[in-house]
C-alpha cells in the first residue's frame, strides 16, 4: 500500500489525519462487529433452543447424583468399606441405610433410587420396595417403651419443647438438613417451617436433632402441617432410642437441664429394647444380607460414573472393574452392529438405484431432465409419514404388491411373501426415502463432467466399459462419496420408518434411544446409547465437510 | 439425444435401451408408492388394497367416505389445526433470524465463520431422535415440556438450517455494487435492505421458508417427545394410526399431504425459473 519510494518513517495518512493502516483495520473491524452482530441472535437462538439440550443429554450420560442424594450418610460410612474381606458392611451402615431410607420413604423417593440401581442389578427394586413398607415398625419398638415410660412422649408439643429448646438456635444444622431435603426431593425447601432446632440438643442428641429437623421441614414445607402439631415420625423415635444407648453422649445427657431434661434421664436410665439394624434390615427383607446388593450401591456412588456408556457397549462394572455383561443381557452391541449393517445395505442400494438415474438425468437435454428431476423431487418433498404409509399398505401380507403377485400367479395364495415388520421391510422402505439424499448430491457432480472426455476414451480405442469405468467413474466418486455420506448419516439415525415397518428385527439403534426415553424410563442409558451415536455421525460430518464443504449442500436445486 | 447414435452396434444398440427400461423402473420405484396411495383413498371398503370393484373401475367401489372422515372427525381436525397453528410460527421465527444471519455469514470478513456455520446448520446433521431426547430432558428441566411454544421453537430451531442453505446460497450470487450504489444514491442500511437487497434475495428466502415450513409441518419425532397431547400435529396422529389401529382414513390425510407438497414443490419450481430468469438477465 505504501509508496516504495516513500521514506521509511512517513506513514500514509487519511483525510481525518489517522495513518491508512490504522483506519483501514477500524473499518474491518466495524465491519466484523457489523457481521457478528447479524449473526448473534441466531447464535443464541441456536444454543439455548438446540445446543444446550444436546449438551444437557450429555451431561445427564454419566450424571448419577441419585445415590449420593438418597443414601448421602450411607455412602459415607460405605466408603470404608471393603467388598473383598466377604463380610457385610458394619452396623454403623444399616444404621445410616435405616435412616437414609426412612427419610427416602417418607419422600417417596426409594422406589426411584430402587429401579436406578435395578438397571445395573436386577432385582434390587423389590428390595427398596419392600424395605419402604416396613420401617415404621423398627421405630416403634423404641417409641412404645418411650411412651409407656412417660406419656409426654406422646405429644407434639412435648417433642417440639425439647427440640425447639431455649438458647440459640442451630441454624447451621437447620440448612445442611434443608439442603439434603431438597437434593432428595429436588424440591425447594426454604421457606419459613416455624422451627428451629435447638443449639444444645442438636450437641447432646446429634441423631434426633437431625431427623425432627427432617421431620420438621418435611411437614412444614411438603405436608403444610404445623410442625408443633405433629406428632414425629417413627424415625426420630429411632433416632433418640440410639442416641439414648450411645455412651459417648451419656455425659452429655446427664448435664443436660433445657425443656425434658427430667423425661430424657428417666428414658436414659429405662431398659430401651437395643436394636441390632443388621438384623432387623435383614428381617424386613433379606436382600440386606446379599453382599453384591451393596456392592451395587457402593458402586454407583460416586456422583458421576462410566455405568450408563458401560451398558451402552454390554459391559458393567463388576468387583475388578469393567467386564462383560452375561450373554443374555447382551444387546447393544448387536444392535449398533446391525444399525450399521443396514444403513451400509440402503447406502448401497440407493447407489445401485441412484447412479443409472443421475447419469441419465445429466446426460439428457435440460429440458427433460428437468422434467425427471420432478419424479425425484416429489417423493423428497412428500411427508415421511406418507412415503412410510405407502409402505406399510404395499408391503402387508394382504397388501398391493402381494396381491399382485398372487394375481398374475407368481406366488401361491399359501406363501404370501413377509416383508414388513422385519429387516427387508425397513431397508425397502428407507432406500425409496433416502433416495433423493444420494440423486441429488450425484445429480450435480455428474452434471459437471465434460461429455467429451468418454468421447475422447473412444476415439482412442476405449470400449465402451473401459471408458465409462477408466474415465468417467472416478470423475463421479466425490458425487458417490457426497451422497453415501449423506444417505449413510441419515439412515442411522432413522426412527420413524423402522419403528413402523421393522417390526423387532428390523429397528435401528434410535428406536432403543426412544424406548428408554419413554417406556422403560432409564434416561441415563438412553442418553449414553445417544451419546455414542451422535459422536458416530459428527465424525462423519466432519468427514463430509472436509469432502464437499457444508455450504456446498444442495436443497432439491 | 434422442435414440442410440446411427454407428452404433447392435449390442450398443440393446445396451441402449435396456438402460432406459431400468431407469423407468427406479423411476417407478420412487414414484409409485406415491401415487397408488391417491386411488386407494377412494376405496369405498376399509381394506388397504384394491377390491376386485376399484379393478373393474365400478363406480359403486369408489366412495369419499374416508375424506368425509377426515374433515368432520375431530380425531384428525384437531391435529390438522395444532399444525396450521405450529409451523407458521415456527418458520417466521426461523426465517427471520435465519435471513439475518445468513447475510451476516455473507460479509467478506467473519471470523469463525467456520465454526459458526457449523453450529448453524447442527439441527439438520444430528439425528432427529438425539435432538428430540436431548430437547425432551432439558425443556423438562425448564418446565417447556408440553408447551405449545415449546414445540414452536424446537421446530424453528429445526428449520433454520434450512433457511441458512438456501439464503446464503442465493447470496453467493448478489452483485454487492447494488448495495454500494444504493448507498451513493443516499439511501440508509435499512432503506437498501427492503427496497435493494430484499427484493433480489426474496426467492431464496421463500424457498427457505418453504422448507422450514415442511420441516415442521413434517415432523413428528421431536414433537412426540417436547409435545404433550395437546400439541399433537397430523403427522403425530398419523403415526399413532399406523403404529396402533391403521385405519384408512391416513389414506386420505396423506393424499391432503401429497396435494399440499405438489403446491409447495410447484411454488419452489416457480421460484427457481424466476431466478434463473433474472441472473440470465443480470450483466454478470
Amino acid at each position: 500500500m505504501t509508496d516504495a519510494s516513500a521514506p521509511e518513517n512517513e506513514v500514509m495518512l487519511t483525510s481525518d489525519g489517522r495513518s491508512l493502516k490504522s483506519s483501514l483495520n477500524r473499518a474491518l473491524r466495524r465491519e466484523k462487529i457489523r457481521a457478528l452482530l447479524l449473526i448473534a441472535p441466531l447464535l443464541l437462538f441456536i444454543i439455548l433452543t438446540f445446543v444446550a439440550p444436546i449438551v444437557d443429554m450429555l451431561f445427564r450420560s454419566v450424571e448419577n447424583e441419585i445415590v449420593g442424594n438418597t443414601l448421602p450418610d450411607t455412602v459415607e460410612v460405605l466408603a470404608e468399606w471393603d467388598p473383598e474381606t466377604g463380610e457385610l458392611p458394619s452396623e454403623r451402615a444399616f444404621e445410616a441405610l435405616y435412616a437414609d431410607l426412612f427419610l427416602a420413604a417418607e419422600a417417596k423417593q426409594h422406589t426411584r433410587l430402587g429401579s436406578r440401581l435395578n438397571y445395573e442389578q436386577s432385582g434390587i427394586s423389590s428390595v427398596f420396595r419392600s424395605s419402604g413398607r416396613s420401617l415404621d415398625d423398627v421405630g416403634e419398638l423404641t417409641q412404645d417403651v418411650l411412651e409407656d415410660l412417660d406419656p409426654a412422649w406422646e405429644e407434639a408439643s412435648f417433642w417440639y419443647g425439647i427440640m425447639q429448646g431455649t438458647g440459640d438456635p442451630a441454624n447451621g444444622l437447620l440448612k445442611s438438613r434443608r439442603d439434603r431435603l431438597a437434593a432428595l426431593t429436588t424440591e425447594d425447601m426454604s421457606g419459613d417451617i416455624g422451627f428451629l432446632p435447638g443449639s444444645d440438643i442438636s450437641v447432646v442428641l446429634p441423631r434426633t436433632a437431625a431427623a425432627y429437623s427432617d421431620f420438621a421441614i418435611f411437614t412444614a414445607i411438603a405436608d403444610e402441617d404445623v410442625v408443633s402439631e405433629e406428632e414425629p415420625w417413627e424415625g426420630v423415635y429411632a433416632a433418640i432410642g440410639l442416641d439414648l444407648q450411645d455412651p459417648a453422649l451419656r455425659e452429655g445427657i446427664l448435664a443436660y437441664d433445657g425443656p425434658g431434661a427430667a423425661q430424657l434421664n428417666a428414658a436414659l436410665e429405662a431398659e430401651l429394647p437395643v436394636i441390632n439394624y443388621r438384623e432387623a434390615m435383614i428381617e424386613i427383607d433379606d436382600g440386606w444380607a446379599d453382599l453384591s446388593n451393596w456392592e451395587v450401591i457402593k458402586t454407583y456412588s460416586p456422583r458421576y460414573t462410566d455405568g450408563y456408556f458401560l451398558n451402552a457397549i454390554d459391559m458393567r462394572n463388576g468387583a475388578d472393574g469393567a467386564e462383560w455383561r452375561p450373554e443374555n443381557e447382551q444387546l447393544y452391541l448387536t444392535l449398533f452392529l446391525r444399525t450399521m449393517l443396514m444403513s451400509l445395505a440402503i447406502t448401497f442400494s440407493c447407489i445401485l438405484l441412484g447412479y443409472p438415474i443421475a447419469w441419465l438425468m445429466a446426460n439428457l437435454p435440460a429440458r427433460s431432465a428437468n422434467l425427471l428431476m420432478i419424479l425425484v423431487l416429489l417423493p423428497f418433498w412428500t411427508s415421511l409419514l406418507v412415503r412410510t404409509s405407502a409402505w406399510k399398505v404395499l408391503l402387508q401380507q394382504q397388501g398391493v404388491i402381494n396381491d399382485l403377485l398372487v394375481g398374475i400367479g407368481l406366488l401361491d395364495d399359501a406363501n404370501r411373501l413377509v416383508m414388513i415388520n422385519n429387516a427387508t421391510g425397513t431397508i425397502i422402505a428407507m432406500t425409496h426415502i433416502l433416495l433423493p439424499f444420494m440423486v441429488l448430491p450425484l445429480y450435480s457432480v455428474l452434471k459437471t463432467i465434460p461429455p467429451s472426455y468418454l468421447r475422447a476414451a473412444k476415439s482412442l480405442g476405449a470400449t465402451d466399459w473401459t471408458a465409462f469405468w477408466r474415465v468417467y467413474f472416478p470423475q463421479s466418486v466425490p458425487g458417490i462419496g457426497a451422497g453415501s455420506i449423506l444417505v449413510f448419516i441419515t439412515a442411522i439415525g432413522y426412527y420413524i420408518t423402522p419403528e413402523i415397518v421393522g417390526g423387532t428385527k428390523g429397528v435401528f439403534i434410535s428406536n432403543r434411544i426412544a424406548f428408554h426415553i419413554s417406556s422403560s424410563l432409564n434416561w441415563g442409558l438412553a442418553a449414553a446409547l445417544g451419546a455414542i451415536l451422535l459422536t458416530l455421525v459428527l465424525a462423519l460430518y466432519w468427514v463430509y465437510d472436509r469432502l464437499v464443504g457444508i455450504d456446498n449442500v444442495k436443497l432439491g436445486g | 439425444m434422442s435414440g442410440p447414435p446411427i454407428y452404433a452396434t447392435m449390442g450398443q444398440r440393446i445396451w441402449y435401451y435396456s438402460f432406459r427400461v431400468i431407469c423407468g423402473f427406479i423411476f417407478f420405484f420412487l414414484i409409485a408408492p406415491i401415487l397408488v396411495i391417491i386411488p386407494l383413498s377412494f376405496n369405498a371398503e376399509d381394506f388397504f388394497t384394491f377390491t376386485p370393484e376399484m379393478l373393474r373401475l365400478d363406480p359403486e367401489g369408489y366412495s369419499t367416505k374416508h375424506y368425509v372422515d377426515f374433515f368432520t372427525n375431530e380425531a384428525w381436525q384437531q391435529p390438522l389445526r395444532n399444525s396450521l397453528k405450529i409451523a407458521p410460527v415456527a418458520t417466521l421465527i426461523s426465517v427471520c433470524l435465519g435471513t439475518l444471519a445468513a447475510i451476516g455469514l455473507s460479509q467478506s470478513h467473519v471470523p469463525f465463520r467456520r465454526a459458526i456455520m457449523a453450529v448453524l446448520i447442527s439441527p439438520m446433521i444430528v439425528p432427529l431422535i438425539i435432538s428430540a431426547a436431548g430437547m425432551y430432558f432439558f425443556y423438562s428441566r425448564i418446565g417447556m415440556q408440553g408447551t405449545y411454544w415449546g414445540v414452536v421453537l424446537a421446530h424453528a430451531a429445526l428449520g433454520i438450517p434450512f433457511v441458512i442453505i438456501t439464503v446464503t446460497a442465493t447470496l453467493v450470487g448478489f452483485d454487492r455494487s447494488l448495495t454500494r450504489a444504493a448507498a451513493n444514491m443516499g439511501a440508509g442500511p435499512v432503506t437498501t435492505f427492503f427496497r435493494v437487497q430484499m427484493p433480489l434475495i426474496l426467492p431464496g428466502v421463500i424457498s427457505g421458508a418453504l422448507f422450514a415450513f415442511i420441516t415442521s409441518f413434517d415432523e413428528v419425532v421431536v414433537v412426540l417427545f417436547v409435545g404433550s397431547a395437546g400439541q399433537k400435529t397430523l403427522p403425530w396422529q398419523m403415526f399413532t394410526g399406523l403404529r396402533e389401529q391403521i385405519s384408512p382414513t391416513i389414506l386420505a390425510a396423506a393424499t391432503v399431504l401429497i396435494s399440499i407438497s405438489v403446491l409447495l414443490l410447484a411454488t419452489l419450481e416457480i421460484l427457481r425459473r424466476r431466478s434463473e430468469r433474472l441472473r440470465g438477465l443480470s450483466p454478470s
